[in-house]
């Protein structure tokens, strides 16, 4: 009839090539076309994306309050200086400490002090850390150890290490070998408890899923045991660190003499014997600023990279 | 030479009819005396290629029974044999290492397992690509979703190319419309790998809608009760009727089993 004349071909030779009607490509066999669109829509919803913080506010949010902080004290300090709370030649202002530190500056003398302090801290946290890190590890994997060395490491974390210091003097004598047994009796303990507090409070699952994976023995202990421990380890390197450093001054102040070169803790022993007073703050100034300085460019960072990787740092912080 | 013919993988030497075969298993918890029964004389085979549930209400040793399999732990009395290896095993919680990045985690696997380090690479993303993960080589574990987690965790469980893949209430944690993908996912993927599952559960459905063969625990100790051949065709849905019916008739029998431990 004249109806079948106008309706088109369905195929047309030559024009349209002969293909099966369309299949979605890079799908594999077995499964229903919607579940690879379904899987993606679930992915994209569920997955949260972080927002990127202007630099302008992370400067007002974490920057601007320490610096206020640090402005209101010398404030404060200087009102006290006027008012003349104390007789000036006890406490001077806080200009007369600057000028005091300049001066130690033009003199040339004040970068070896600080180089002197620093390296003796950073070669004695090391020693501590290689230490103490095996230590650690025989503390918290073996029982027998743990029970017999465990108390007494906890014990030694909790004692002055400045303690140390008259019997160290009387072992070594006045040298840098009397420096470090302090430094490294300061800062051991903290870093092998640190690390074995690590390794308690790693997740059972952990070990269980390193375990079925074929991760057992030494190689458990390196790729699982580890790792998963390495944030109560890095805590514990930071303690390690504050506690090195203050032994380390406690060393420096009480053993001084002219064989152990000069170190901040004998800089403000000096200034303390010439009644200078600018020169004593100075000195206090600079440990706590280098103390500072160490948590803020090497332990930070380092802490802030561990617990972002694993999720566990929250942006507000 | 005879190192030849064990230099052959465990998959293409195995001839016997099972991956894992469960004999006369008991589990006991606690000291001698006072101890308390978990399991009391399982058997159980399980099939090359075959996907086994294990369905039962709390108390019955599921996990227990996992574990052992899994050689997590030591049965008290009777033997398991996994003739290809160490099982793979997925949790219900993802277990993977948040250290790693999500390529990572299953290279790990591939690195136990003694794969060559210029194809972990290479291997990770192709297993990867199977749980259709293909972006997410470099992700960390708290960028992903929870699904999104569980699919790495099977890449990661597939990684250890064991024969039988043990798996712990594994979308136990997921909402409903997750867990329908990752159900479908699983199937699959058990599909077109040809690996044995061993699957445990507490939701009757799940156990519907995904095994060949159903396996009822009773509780304290946990006995087997019951078993189903489930012969509904794949695709399933955990809609069809057909699985809604086989469920309405195993929860039946899960009741009167948990009816029994409150009359005396």
């Amino acid at each position: 009839m004249a109806s079948t004349e106008t309706r088109p071909k369905t195929k047309q030779p030559g024009l349209q090539p002969d293909i099966p009607p369309d299949i979605p490509p890079n799908i594999p066999p077995n499964t229903p076309p919607d579940l690879a669109g379904l899987e993606a829509g679930l992915d994209a919803l569920e997955t949260r994306t972080a927002a990127k913080v202007p630099v302008g506010q992370i400067l007002r949010e974490k920057a601007l309050p320490p610096l206020l902080a640090i402005v209101l004290v010398f404030a404060a300090w200087q009102l006290a200086y006027h008012f003349q709370l104390k007789p000036h030649y006890l406490l001077p202002s806080p200009g007369d400490v600057l000028g005091s530190l300049h001066q130690e500056w033009l003199q040339g003398t004040l970068f070896g002090y600080i180089w002197t302090s620093i390296s003796r801290g950073a070669l004695g946290f090391l020693a501590s850390v290689t230490i103490g890190t095996p230590l650690g590890l025989l503390v918290a994997r073996i029982p027998a150890v743990r029970a017999a060395i465990g108390p007494i490491l906890s014990g030694l974390q909790s004692m002055p290490s400045v303690a140390w210091v008259p019997a160290a003097i009387i072992w070594f004598g006045l040298n840098d070998s009397t420096i470090y047994a302090v430094v490294l009796l300061g800062a051991v303990p903290s870093i092998a408890n640190g690390l074995v507090a690590g390794i308690d409070q790693v997740p059972p699952l952990f070990l269980r899923a390193g375990h079925t994976i074929g991760a057992t023995g030494l190689r458990g202990v390196r790729h699982i045991l580890l790792p998963a421990a390495l944030p109560g380890y890095l805590a514990g390197l930071k303690q390690g660190w504050a506690f090195a450093w203050r032994s380390l001054m406690a060393a420096e102040i009480i053993a001084t003499s002219p064989a152990l070169g000069t170190g901040l803790g004998q800089l403000l022993e000096n200034a303390r014997t010439n009644s200078d007073m600018p020169g004593v703050l100075a000195a206090i100034l600079l440990i706590l600023v280098v103390g500072i300085g160490i948590e803020l460019l090497v332990f930070k960072p380092a802490e802030r990279r561990v617990l972002r990787s694993r999720g566990l740092l929250t942006e507000s912080r | 030479m005879t190192t030849t013919i064990s230099e052959t993988s465990a998959r293409t030497r195995t001839e016997v009819p099972y991956v894992a075969r469960i004999e006369h298993i008991s589990k006991a918890f606690g000291r001698p005396g006072a101890a308390q029964q978990v399991l009391d004389d399982i058997s159980l085979d399980v099939a090359p290629g075959e996907f086994v549930c294990l369905l039962g209400a709390s108390g019955c040793g599921k996990s227990t029974l996992l574990s052992l399999v899994a050689g997590l732990d030591q049965p008290s009395a009777g033997s398991i044999e996994t003739p290809g290896g160490r099982p793979a095993l997925m949790f219900q919680e993802h277990a993977l290492f948040p250290w790693l990045t999500a390529g990572r985690n299953i290279e790990l696997a591939l690195r136990m397992r003694g794969v060559a380090r210029g194809e972990r690479r290479e291997h990770a993303e192709q297993l990867l690509e199977l749980v259709r993960l293909k972006g997410a080589y470099g992700k960390r574990v708290h960028e992903l979703s929870g699904g999104m987690r569980q699919r790495v965790a099977m890449a990661r469980a597939l990684a250890q190319d064991s024969n039988l893949l043990l798996m712990d209430e594994p979308f136990a944690a997921l909402d409903a419309i997750t867990r329908d993908v990752l159900h479908e996912e699983l199937t699959r993927v058990w599909e077109s790998t040809g690996v044995s599952v061993l699957f445990v559960t507490h939701n009757v459905r799940e156990a519907a809608r995904l095994a060949q063969r159903v396996v009822l625990l009773s509780s304290r100790p946990g006995r087997i009760a019951r078993e189903w051949q489930v012969r509904i065709p794949h695709p399933r849905r955990i809609e069809d009727a057909a699985v809604a019916d086989l469920s309405v008739e195993i929860t039946e029998e899960l009741r009167r089993e948990i009816r029994r431990h409150g009359q005396h």
